[in-house]
């Protein structure tokens, strides 16, 4: 205890103590043990760091420790214009950085009063529909590596890098893609974009079959994740849970439906719900998911209409470089945008999307001014992290393990 | 009858004595009163089946360094039922730095006020477990108050003991 005292902060220890102890339990190991898991352990996806108090191998208390992918992206996003924060929105979801720089786009133009013209909409809902279909593939793969299913990594992670190569082309990244600009997108989606796209759904769809395939027939599989932290309904909106989670637990509620932004009304899609609210639900939610994604995709190429890709309001849009390069007008315009940012009016508002882990939303308050007086992160994985103690209590170690990666938290945004 | 009209409209016959100012700018409606009734409107807002706010999303606070009231806090909730987003606003001076917690109206609200307290030093009253969230506990500065500079403060964060 000694030793433990001068590792662990004394105020996290008691917080720890103070966890939920109502457990008792005939077990043979009568002392009581604190366990530190993470934040540099494979299974916990990033650098969280949890304390377990454990009494034999059975949890009795958990406390979460975030911070350590701290790096202040609300701080900095007040010292630095609209347009200079997108790139930095890719760092928050690292998993599905296109998801995020759509978000920050879709606020920052509820706060100045953009509308982006209907292809740029259709581009970024494809993207993002592409942007879940990665993360969820990679939760997939992680969760079911985490429980001893090594193979499936490889064959989603292939599926993923299609993915990629589509972003690559389309914006010539693969990973931070910083795609979106205020007013519509940085470049009109190539021809190229859309047919790799339009490939890659049709053959996505017997590639994921197999890998269920794969996945259900593993007995050790199910029988580790079947009835693992369940979690009810009422608890998990009590707590904040949200996205996948929270519809894994019975609750539908999904804001492409319940508050659609962007053109998700014109789209036809599915809301999976599952009741169980364990781990194997929340897997076969993500599964579900990525279908409903294709099957958005799918639509989105039929429909996208033609047209330009960024609104017409100089002011506020910042022009393509080859004509800052050669008139006058635009090369202004570019110049005021970069130096003085787009001044929003005084106001303040809350834009929030359906991210890949669930509400993806951000606080603007503008003081009238190129740079956001009050910019908040509402991360999803911040708030799942919250239920983590709850799922956790009462099982045993090997079984955190599944739920950190059934409940698919990434550090990056949890932390900010 | 439109929830715009019907939550201020609600909260004044339930609570004559508390003074709403209600905003609704961009399509979002805020409201804004005094610290003093958090926990009774939130439970009310809460309770009430034609409301029933029973989601709440995010809570934070606003640092607008000159003002008489320093911090604003500030409560994103929704209501499932309705699919509606409201927001609400209470004032906080920093001579009296706290505001009561509605831990007790929504269990999500523990981690996102112990943000606030890690981020503004804004106290919650009745709250269960108000410790810093990201910073180390023997920080002494609060990140996202205006004062504090944006490259930090040199030597504020000391490397871990040996």
């Amino acid at each position: 205890m000694d030793q433990l005292e001068n590792e662990v902060h004394p105020k996290i220890l008691e917080a720890l103590l103070k966890a939920r102890n109502d457990y008792t339990l005939d077990d043979a190991l009568e002392n009581e043990m604190v366990l530190n898991m993470g934040p540099q352990h494979p299974a916990t996806h990033g650098v969280l760091r949890l304390l377990l108090r454990l009494d034999g191998e059975r949890i009795i208390g958990c406390v979460p420790d975030l911070g350590y992918l701290h790096r202040g992206y609300e701080k900095m996003a007040e010292n630095m214009s609209y347009y200079e924060y997108i790139p930095h929105t890719d760092r928050l979801d690292y998993i599905s950085p296109m998801a995020n720089n759509v978000a920050w786009v879709l606020a920052v133009e509820k706060l100045a009063g953009i509308e982006a013209p209907k292809r740029a909409q259709y581009i970024r809902m494809m993207i993002a529909e592409l942007a879940r279909i990665a993360s969820h593939l990679v939760a997939i793969g992680s969760f079911a590596m985490d429980v001893g299913a090594l193979t499936i990594f490889l064959w989603t992670l292939r599926e993923r890098e299609k993915i990629l190569d589509i972003w690559d082309i389309l914006c010539g990244a693969r990973f931070t893609n910083s795609y979106t600009r205020i007013g519509g997108v940085a470049n009109d989606a190539q021809p190229e974009a859309l047919a790799k796209a339009k490939w890659f759904i049709d053959q996505f769809e017997p590639n994921l079959a197999e890998v269920e395939q794969l996945i259900n027939t593993n007995r050790i599989f199910i029988e580790r994740v079947d009835g693992v932290g369940v979690i009810s309904k009422e608890d998990a909106i009590d707590l904040g849970f949200c996205g996948p989670n929270l519809r894994a637990c019975g609750m539908e509620f999904d804001l492409r439906r319940n508050a659609p932004y962007l053109c998700y009304n014109e789209m036809d899609f599915k809301i999976p719900t599952y009741t169980e609210g364990d781990c194997l639900a929340r897997y076969f939610l993500r599964l579900d998911e990525c279908r409903e994604s294709a099957k958005i995709v799918k639509q989105i190429l039929e429909k996208m209409p033609q047209g330009p890709v960024q609104a017409d309001m100089p002011k506020k849009v910042l022009p393509q470089k080859d004509e800052v390069y050669t008139k006058m007008e635009e090369l202004i315009h570019d110049f005021m945008i970069v130096n003085f940012g787009i001044n929003p009016p005084v106001g303040e508002i809350y834009h929030a999307i359906e991210g890949s882990k669930g509400e993806l939303g951000f606080y603007l308050v503008s003081k009238g001014d190129g740079k956001p007086w009050k910019c908040k992160i509402r991360s999803p994985s911040f708030n799942n992290i919250q239920a983590l103690p709850k799922l956790v209590i009462g099982h045993l170690i090997s079984d955190v393990v599944a739920i950190i990666g059934s409940i698919d938290p990434i550090m990056g945004e949890a932390d900010k | 009858m439109n929830l715009k009209t019907l939550i201020p409209q609600k909260l004044k016959e339930k609570f004559p004595s508390v003074d709403f100012e209600v905003l609704d700018y961009r399509d979002e409606l805020t409201i804004k009163f005094d610290k003093k009734s958090i926990v009774e409107v939130c439970n009310f807002l809460k309770s009430e089946s034609d409301l029933d706010f029973n989601w709440c999303s995010d809570i934070t606070a606003v640092d607008w360094a000159t003002r008489k009231n320093r911090f604003t806090v500030v409560y994103n909730i929704f209501s499932m039922k309705h699919n509606f987003r409201l927001r609400l606003k209470a004032d906080v001076d920093e001579t009296d730095c706290k505001i009561d917690s509605v831990t007790s109206v929504w269990g999500a609200a523990n981690w996102q006020e112990r943000e606030t307290y890690d981020m503004y030093g804004i106290k919650f009253n009745n709250h269960p477990d108000l410790r810093r969230m990201y910073m180390p506990e023997e920080f002494e500065y609060y990140p996202l108050r205006k004062d504090f500079p944006l490259m930090g403060i040199p030597g504020s964060l000391p490397l871990p003991k040996k």
